[in-house]
C-alpha cells in the first residue's frame, strides 16, 4: 500500500506551508507529522484554512511555500493525478449518469486491470460499505446516506495510501450522520489508511479522530488527542471553539492563585506575573456543587440567577456579589437541584477543583 | 531552523500534469481562433477605416510638345483648378480610385500627334499609370496621345481621421443615423410594450391556450427577416391586398423597416420578458392582497419592479437587433438610408470600403453600448435572485383572461398573418394577374440567385456549422469553465468569447473582407471558400451558444475533475463519459440554435459568399433585388419548412436521447 520508510518516520509531513491568495493569507506556516494508519481530524470554524491544507495535501491548490512529504517523497508541486490519495466531497461529486458500480469502477478502469478482477474488486467494496444489491441504480435514486458510501467505496477502490474526507458528513441529516461517523471509523480501523477529514463539527473530530488539529485564522492552534484538547486546551481560541466554558477576567493573585472577584482560587498560574490580568476558563461540568463545604478550598458562595432545563442535566447561571458582577454557568444534574432545592434567587456553596482552572493571557480570545 | 527558514522562502511551483499541459495547449488553439475569428478582422477593419486615399495633383507635372520642342512645365494641381475638375470633392477617393490624365486637357484627342511628357514631382506620391504599371520615380515619362488617353493618377495612402469627417460632412451618409436610431427606437418602443403584455398574460393569467400562443409567438425565429419584408410588400405595397389600411402612406420607408423589425424581433423580446415575469415571488402578491392594494398599484408596484432587469435586458437586445438588422430595410427601406443598408451600399455599390469601415465603426458604437449596459444589468440581476421565492400560481379571473385571450390573440393573428402571406404569395402563379396556385415559384433554377442549388448550399453551411461550432464552443466552455490554474489564459478567452455579441453581422462580414482578402494573409484561400461562411456564421453566434454551455458546466458538480484526478482518469476521459453525456441536452441546444441561425443570416454572409457559395437566404436577397419577389418569398418559405423541421427533428430526438440515455435523471 505504502512505499517502505524508515520506522520512526511519519507518513506524511507538512512542514511550513503557505498558501496565499492574492492578499489574503489563508494558510500561514503550517507544520504537522501525520502517522501512518493514524485518523487525522482539522477542525476549526469556517475560514480556518483547513480546506485549503486539505486541498494542498491533494495537489488541487498547491501551496505558495513549503513542503509537503508523503511515504519519504516530496510531493509538493505534482499534480493531483500524481499523488497517491483517494478523495470523498461534502457533495460526494458522484458521476450522476453511471450506476454505482460504474461509479465505484472507474478508478480501477483507468488502471487497464483485466475486467474479471475489476468486477472482483467492485463486490469486495460494494460488501465493505454494505451495498450489496444496490449495484445497478443510479445516484439519484439512493438516499444520502448511501451515496456517502459510494462515494467512500469509488475512493477506496484503487487502495490508495491516503485517504481525504471533505467534510463527508455535514450534508447528512442528525441520525444518519451519527450511524455513519461509527461506521467510517470502524472501516478506517479495518483498512488501516492514513485518514485527513476536514470538519467544523467539534463532535464529529472529538468522536472520530485519534489526533486532532485545531485551526483558526491560518494557523494551527493545537494539536492532540480528542482528551487532551478538551482538558488542556492550549489557547483560549481552542477553550472556547471545543465544548462549553466559561470565561471570566480576574488577576493573578499570587504564584499559584487566581483572583476572580472577591473569590481567591488556587490554580495553575503557569509562571504569570502576580498581578497580570487573565482570562479564567472553566468548564461548566467542573463546577462541582454536592457536598461543598464553606471552608473547603476552593469553594464559595454564589447566587443562583437563572435556571436552564436541558432533560438530563440543568444549566444554572450562578452570579452574586462575590463573583464581582460576572457570571459562570455550571451544568448540574437534575437530581443535585432537587436535593439542594435550587431557585432562583437561592445561594449555593459551590468549588472548582484546582486542576479544572485554566487561565490564558487577557485579550487572547 | 535554518532548514525551516528555507523551506519557507522557496515558493513552490507546481509540477504540471499531461492534463494541464494539453489542456493548456487547447487553450492557446481556442485563444488563436478566437483572434483569427474575431480580433483580428475587427483590427483590420478599424484601421481601414482611418485610410484615406488622395489624389496628390500637386505632385504630378505634365509637358506638351506640339511638334516644336517641350512646353513649360505645369503642375497638375493648378491646372485642374483652373479648368474646374479639380474639386475638393474629386480629390477623395478610394484605394481603386483613378483619374484620367487626359481630363486635364479638354483639346485632347488621342489621334492628334501632340506628344506628353509626365513625372512625379515627389517620390512618396501615389504615382501614376501607364502601359499598364504604376510609375513612381520622379524622371520624365513620354508618351503618344494615343497612350496618354490610358494614363491615370492613382491616390496616395494616407491615414487619419479624414473619412470620419467626410463622413460626418456627407449629409446623404450622416442622416442615417439619425434614420437608424429612429427606426430602432420606434420598433424597440412598440415591440417592448407588446411582448410585454403578451408575456404578461403567458405567465401571469389562466388564459386559454396559452401553449399555442407561445408555439405562434416563437415562428419569427424561424424565419429570415427578409420574409416579413417581402410579406409587407404583398400586403401594403402597390399591389397589396389591403394597401388601404395605410391611407395614402407608403410601406417603402420607415413604417415597413418597423412593422417588419417588430415582427422578427417580437420572439426575442418575449422569450426574456416570459423569464422575468415567470420569476416572480408569490409571497410579495400575498401581501399585497393582505394590505387591500389596488390592482394597479400591485401592478406598478411589484410586477414592473420585479420585471425590471429582464425589460432592460430586451429593451437593448431589440434595439440592437433592430438597428443592426440589414434584411427589413433592404427590402422594404426604399429611399430611406439605415446605416445597415449604408454599408452595403458604400461596399457593394460603391467599392468604397473605408466608408463602409467607417459606417460599421458608426454601427459598432449604439451596439457596443447596448452590449454594455447590458452585461451590467445582468450581472445585478442575478443577485437579486432570491432562492427561497415561491413560484405565483395564477388564479382565474374571467375579465383578464378573457381580454387577454383576445389581445394575445389578435397578435398570434398578425404573426400568423404575415407568415402566411409569405406562405400564400409563394403558391401564386403570377400575382396579381393570374391568382391560381401553382409551384411554379420554386423551381429555383430557372430564376437567378442560385437556384435549388443555392439552398443545398445554406442546408450544408448550417450542417457544418452546426457540427463544428458546437464542437468548438462546447469545448472552449469547458476549457473556460473546468480549467485548473492558467487564471491569465482563461481570462483572456473569457473575454473574448463575449466579444462577438457585441458586433453586429454587417460589420464582421466586412471585417473578414478585410482581413481574409487582404494579399497578404497565409488564410488567403479560404475567402470565397465555404469555410470562411461557416467560419463567419460560428463567430457571428458564438457568444450565446458559449452562455448555454457555461450555464449547463457550471451546474456540474465543481469536484467531478478533482475526484476524476485523484483516480488517475486523463481530464479527456472525464470529459467524454461523464461532462458530455450530462451535459447532452445543452449541446443539443447549441447545435439547434446555430442550425437554425445559420439557416437564416443574411447580415455577416452578404459581403462572403461566392458564386460557388450562395446561400438561401442571400438567393432571397438577390431574387428580391431582380424584382423576383414571388420566388424570393418561396425561397424565404423554404428555409422556413427546413428552420420548423430541424427544430420538430430536434424536439424528438431531444426527448428519445433523454429517455434512453438520461435514465438517471428520473428517480
Amino acid at each position: 500500500m505504502t512505499t517502505d520508510k524508515q520506522a520512526g518516520e511519519p507518513y506524511l509531513r507538512i512542514a511550513h506551508v503557505i498558501k496565499k491568495f492574492a492578499a489574503f493569507t489563508a494558510l500561514n506556516d503550517v507544520s504537522i507529522d501525520i502517522d501512518e494508519g493514524e485518523f487525522v481530524c482539522f477542525l476549526g470554524p469556517s475560514g480556518c484554512g483547513k480546506t485549503t491544507l486539505l486541498r494542498a495535501i491533494a495537489g488541487l491548490d498547491i501551496q505558495t511555500n513549503g513542503r509537503i512529504e508523503q511515504g519519504g517523497q516530496d510531493i509538493s508541486a505534482l499534480p493531483p493525478s500524481e499523488r497517491d490519495f483517494g478523495i470523498v466531497f461534502q457533495s460526494y461529486a458522484l458521476f450522476p449518469n453511471l450506476t454505482v458500480i460504474r461509479n465505484i469502477a472507474y478508478g480501477l478502469e483507468n488502471r487497464k486491470l483485466p475486467r474479471a478482477e475489476i468486477d472482483k474488486r467492485v463486490r469486495e467494496l460494494l460488501e465493505l460499505v454494505g451495498l450489496t444489491g444496490q449495484e445497478d441504480k443510479y445516484p439519484a435514486q439512493l438516499s444520502g446516506g448511501q451515496q456517502q458510501r459510494v462515494a467512500l467505496a469509488r475512493a477506496l477502490a484503487t487502495s490508495p495510501g491516503l485517504l481525504l474526507l471533505d467534510e463527508p458528513l455535514s450534508a447528512l441529516d442528525a441520525r444518519v450522520r451519527v450511524h455513519l461517523r461509527h461506521e467510517i471509523k470502524q472501516l478506517q480501523n479495518r483498512l488501516g489508511v492514513t485518514t485527513i477529514m476536514v470538519t467544523h463539527d467539534q463532535e464529529e473530530a472529538l468522536t472520530m479522530a485519534d489526533r486532532i488539529v485545531v485551526m483558526n485564522q491560518g494557523v494551527i492552534e493545537q494539536v492532540g488527542t480528542p482528551m487532551e484538547i478538551y482538558r488542556h486546551p492550549a489557547t483560549a481560541f481552542v477553550a472556547d471553539f471545543i465544548g462549553k466554558m466559561n470565561f471570566v477576567d480576574g488577576t493573578v493573585a499570587a504564584a499559584g492563585r487566581v483572583k476572580l472577584g472577591e473569590v481567591e482560587l488556587s490554580c495553575d498560574t503557569d509562571g504569570m506575573a502576580s498581578g497580570a490580568p487573565v482570562q479564567v476558563a472553566v468548564r461548566p461540568e467542573d463546577i462541582i456543587a454536592r457536598g461543598v463545604a464553606a471552608d473547603e478550598a476552593n469553594a464559595f458562595e454564589a447566587t443562583v440567577e437563572d435556571l436552564e432545563f436541558l432533560g438530563s442535566s440543568l444549566r444554572v447561571d450562578l452570579a452574586g456579589e462575590n463573583l464581582g458582577g460576572q457570571r459562570l454557568t455550571a451544568d448540574l444534574s437534575v437530581n443535585l437541584m432537587r436535593e439542594l432545592a435550587l431557585e432562583p434567587g437561592h445561594g449555593v456553596t459551590v468549588r472548582i477543583p484546582a486542576e479544572r482552572i485554566r487561565l490564558y493571557a487577557a485579550g487572547g480570545t | 531552523m535554518a532548514e525551516a527558514a528555507a523551506i519557507a522562502a522557496r515558493p513552490v511551483r507546481a509540477k504540471l500534469s499531461r492534463d494541464d499541459i494539453i489542456m493548456r495547449g487547447a487553450m492557446v488553439v481556442l485563444a488563436l481562433f478566437l483572434l483569427v475569428a474575431i480580433v483580428l478582422p475587427l483590427y483590420f477593419m478599424l484601421s481601414k477605416s482611418f485610410e484615406t486615399y488622395t489624389y496628390r495633383f500637386e505632385s504630378i507635372e505634365f509637358q506638351v510638345n506640339d511638334g516644336d520642342g517641350w512646353g513649360e512645365t505645369l503642375n497638375a494641381l493648378t491646372l485642374g483648378q483652373a479648368l474646374g475638375v479639380v474639386t475638393p470633392e474629386r480629390m477623395v477617393t478610394s484605394n481603386g480610385g483613378r483619374f484620367q490624365a487626359s481630363e486635364f486637357f479638354p483639346d485632347f484627342s488621342f489621334r492628334s500627334p501632340r506628344l506628353y511628357r509626365i513625372r512625379n514631382a515627389q517620390e512618396d506620391a501615389g504615382g501614376f499609370m501607364v502601359g499598364g504599371g504604376p510609375v513612381f520615380h520622379t524622371e520624365w515619362v513620354e508618351v503618344t496621345s494615343n497612350d496618354f488617353r490610358r494614363v491615370q493618377i492613382r491616390p496616395a495612402l494616407s491615414t487619419g481621421v479624414d473619412n470620419y469627417i467626410a463622413y460626418v460632412n456627407t449629409p446623404s451618409l450622416f442622416f442615417s443615423v439619425y434614420n437608424s436610431l429612429f427606426i430602432a427606437v420606434t420598433t424597440t418602443v412598440i415591440v417592448i410594450g407588446l411582448a410585454f403584455f403578451y408575456a404578461y398574460a403567458l405567465t401571469r393569467t389562466c388564459m386559454p391556450f396559452k401553449m399555442l400562443f407561445r408555439v405562434i409567438a416563437l415562428i419569427p425565429i424561424l424565419a429570415p427577416s427578409l420574409l416579413p419584408a417581402i410579406s409587407l410588400v404583398y400586403l401594403f405595397g402597390n399591389q397589396g391586398i389591403i394597401r388601404e389600411l395605410l391611407m395614402g402612406e407608403r410601406i417603402y420607408g420607415p413604417i415597413g423597416i418597423v412593422i417588419g423589425s417588430a415582427f422578427w424581433t417580437f420572439p426575442h423580446a418575449l422569450m426574456i420578458l416570459v423569464t422575468a415575469l415567470s420569476i416572480s415571488d408569490a409571497r410579495l402578491y400575498e401581501a399585497a392582497v393582505a394590505l387591500r392594494t389596488s390592482k394597479l398599484r400591485t401592478f406598478l408596484t411589484i410586477t414592473l419592479p420585479g420585471a425590471k432587469y429582464g425589460l432592460i435586458s430586451a429593451i437593448f437586445v431589440v434595439f440592437t437587433l433592430v438597428i443592426t438588422d440589414f434584411g427589413v430595410p433592404k427590402v422594404i427601406g426604399g429611399q430611406y438610408n439605415v446605416l445597415a443598408t449604408d454599408i452595403y451600399k458604400q461596399v457593394i455599390g460603391q467599392q468604397n470600403f473605408q466608408m463602409g469601415a467607417v459606417v460599421s465603426v458608426v454601427l459598432l458604437l449604439p451596439a457596443v453600448v447596448a452590449f454594455i449596459v447590458d452585461r451590467i444589468v445582468q450581472r445585478k440581476q442575478v443577485a437579486l435572485l432570491s432562492a427561497r421565492a415561491v413560484p405565483l400560481q395564477p388564479k382565474p379571473n374571467r375579465r383578464v383572461d378573457i381580454g387577454m385571450g383576445i389581445y394575445c390573440g389578435v397578435v398570434a393573428v398578425v404573426i400568423v398573418g404575415i407568415l402566411g402571406m409569405a406562405f400564400w404569395a409563394s403558391l401564386i402563379k403570377f400575382w396579381p394577374y393570374n391568382m391560381s396556385l401553382s409551384l411554379g415559384n420554386y423551381n429555383f433554377d430557372v430564376m437567378d440567385g442560385g437556384g435549388w442549388e443555392a439552398y443545398g448550399n445554406s442546408i450544408r453551411m448550417a450542417l457544418y456549422t452546426a457540427v463544428f461550432g458546437t464542437m468548438i464552443i462546447f469545448s472552449g466552455a469547458y476549457l473556460v469553465e473546468k480549467g485548473r490554474g492558467f487564471e491569465f489564459g482563461r481570462g483572456v478567452i473569457q473575454f473574448l468569447v463575449i466579444l462577438p455579441l457585441a458586433v453586429p453581422g454587417m460589420v464582421l462580414g466586412l471585417a473578414y473582407i478585410f482581413f481574409f482578402n487582404h494579399p497578404g494573409n497565409p488564410l488567403n484561400f479560404i475567402y470565397g471558400s465555404m469555410a470562411i461562411l461557416v467560419l463567419c456564421t460560428i463567430t457571428h453566434f458564438y457568444t450565446v451558444s458559449h452562455l448555454t454551455a457555461a450555464t449547463a458546466l457550471k451546474q456540474m458538480d465543481p469536484e467531478f475533475e478533482a475526484v476524476s484526478a485523484s483516480l488517475k482518469a486523463p481530464f479527456y476521459r472525464t470529459f467524454a463519459r461523464i461532462t458530455v453525456p450530462v451535459c447532452l441536452p445543452a449541446i443539443l441546444d447549441v447545435s439547434i440554435y446555430l442550425f437554425v441561425n445559420a439557416m437564416t443570416t443574411v447580415s455577416a454572409v452578404v459581403f462572403l459568399y461566392s458564386t460557388d457559395t450562395t446561400l438561401a437566404s442571400v438567393a432571397v436577397l438577390n431574387m428580391d433585388d431582380a424584382g423576383d419577389i414571388a420566388p424570393a418569398a418561396a425561397m424565404a418559405m423554404m428555409i422556413v419548412y427546413t428552420s420548423a423541421g430541424v427544430r420538430l427533428l430536434h424536439a424528438l430526438l431531444t426527448r428519445g436521447l433523454q429517455r434512453r440515455t438520461q435514465a438517471w435523471r428520473t428517480r
